[in-house]
């Protein structure tokens, strides 16, 4: 039996509760930005297939979130911060080597393209929209002729952000729950599976909906396959993963984990959106609003649980 | 020039008085501190024993904090002494996610703040404060690239350990065991 006392120091109330640095707001970011990569990329996909007419809300409702999600993505960001004064260092700066730098700047980045993107389609939503300035309207037909051009960076920039979310967490060697290279991935897709949902939301296009539905199945597969064999290689690993995993299996996270991100976040969409392929009628917005709530709760319980895992010593 | 210190866990008795040093060298905010100790008890009775440890920022060689740092607050300054800049530091703490050993906290005022082993004596010639309180001497502070210097020599006479290599970090503080 090996235990471990903190004589003085870590017994002072100020530091453990400290260390649990981030709290709701980088859950959030997470998500947001997740959604963000979902959205872009499917409407990206869509436009270089040149399906743009057939999926209206794919390519041009849908990407109208974008930029308020990035902005309140920042906006968290901003709000996790300490030094909140010091805030426009990170863009002073580049370090490649700073998972928390380089994601700022693809979000500095990204924000713009969506929003050039959705501008481009103001006027089909908003037949009355005046552009006031005449370089603006200029602008904007350059966008539209150019939509598939933009589009290529577009999609490429959107896998970068998707996976960017679990980067941010599994660059912490410290954090063992978090240190897998699978977190990236497994972000991407359930990012897409949000972006997927949120069209799905929006949509008033049978076909589109069944289409995009169809895909959100494959990202519910695809991401429950990846959960799997982030447990089975945390099994496979060291004492500290082995714990990390535990958390899931049996100890503290268990119900949230299983009920609201695997059953409810993932299993039973799933079959919803099955049902409603084989012919039921289903509301589809439910399977809809339960891969978003899934979503966000998965980064949820990723982020507060990464932070409980430590090395041993 | 390579900083490092050795602890001896055999002459460490837990009183604490590095704790309290650092605290009032360093201004340290109350409620807070860049140095603790741990007591480790091993095995059941009739047969335990027991450790003492005065732990703080390792200064690590290869360190995740100063390659996670998105501004660049935290540097490595000479000796390979890890460094916060505070009025770089946004308070993001991705640095106190990196750190294995949980050295670092966040500052009432914002930044991110920890053990700096005592650079500001070290540059005068002084050991860190912690080192020259301890009623014990069981801590030595010194240049590893310095054969002649005592941590150099009570490394190679005693047996030793890092906590935590395997995370890959390593780290500079020795505990003589
Ligand atoms: S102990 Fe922690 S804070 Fe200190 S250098 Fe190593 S990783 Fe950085
Ligand atoms: S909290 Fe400060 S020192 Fe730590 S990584 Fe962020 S900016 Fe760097």
């Amino acid at each position: 039996m090996k235990e471990e006392l903190f004589v003085s120091g870590r017994n002072i109330p100020n530091i453990d509760p400290y260390l649990h640095i981030w709290h709701w707001q980088i859950p959030i970011y997470l998500f947001l930005g997740g959604l963000a990569a979902g959205i872009l990329f499917l409407a990206a996909v869509y436009t270089i297939l040149g399906k743009d007419k057939e999926m209206q809300a794919t390519v041009k409702w849908a990407p109208f979130i974008v930029p308020f999600a990035l902005i309140i993505g920042l906006f968290m960001l901003f709000l996790d911060l300490k030094h909140k004064l010091y805030f426009w260092q990170l863009y002073t700066t580049i370090r490649l080597e700073s998972p928390m730098g380089w994601g700022a700047w693809v979000l500095m980045i990204m924000t713009p393209i969506s929003i050039v993107w959705s501008a481009s389609y103001v006027r089909e939503v908003f037949p009355n929209w005046d552009w006031k300035f005449k370089f603006l309207y200029t602008f904007e037909a350059w966008v539209i002729k150019n939509r598939w051009f933009i589009a290529w960076p577009m999609a490429i920039y959107a896998v970068i952000l998707g996976i960017y979310t679990g980067i941010l967490l599994s660059a912490f060697n410290a954090r063992p729950l978090w240190n897998t290279t699978i977190l990236g991935p497994l972000f991407l897709v359930s990012g897409m599976s949000t972006g997927a949902a949120c069209i799905i939301l929006m949509s008033k296009n049978h076909e589109e909906r069944r289409l995009i539905g169809r895909l959100d199945l494959l990202f519910i597969s695809v991401e429950l396959f990846f959960i799997v064999h982030m447990i089975m290689g945390f099994l496979a690993g060291s004492q500290v993963q082995i714990d990390a995993a535990n958390l899931f299996l049996g100890g503290q996270f268990t119900v949230p984990f299983f009920v609201f991100v695997i059953l409810l976040g993932l299993i039973f969409p799933a079959v919803l959106e099955t049902l409603e392929l084989i012919g039921f009628k289903v509301p589809i917005v439910i399977p809809a609003i339960l891969v978003l709530l899934g979503g966000l709760i998965f980064r949820f319980i990723m982020v507060e649980a990464g932070q409980i895992t430590r090395y041993l010593y | 020039m390579r900083y490092a210190m050795a602890i001896d866990t055999k002459k460490c008795v837990g009183c604490s008085d590095c704790v309290v040093a650092c605290q009032t060298e360093n201004n340290v905010p109350i409620g807070f501190c860049r140095d603790w100790v741990t007591e480790t008890v091993d095995g059941t009775y009739p047969n335990v024993s027991i450790e003492l440890r005065t732990e703080r920022c390792n200064h690590c060689d290869n360190s995740p904090c100063v390659r996670c740092c998105p501004t660049g607050a935290s540097h490595f300054e000479d000796g390979g002494i890890v460094m916060v800049t505070h009025h770089k530091c946004i308070g993001c703490g991705a640095c106190i996610q990196s750190c294995p050993y949980e050295a670092r906290y966040s500052h009432p005022d914002g930044y991110v703040d920890k053990c700096t082993f005592c650079i500001h004596r070290v540059r005068k010639g002084e050991n860190p404060a912690c080192v020259s309180v301890c009623p014990t001497s069981c801590m030595y502070f010194g240049d590893l690239d310095d054969p002649n210097s005592e941590i150099v020599n009570v490394l190679k006479n005693r047996k030793f350990k890092a906590l935590a290599p395997e995370a890959g970090t390593k780290p500079n503080i020795f505990y003589l065991t």
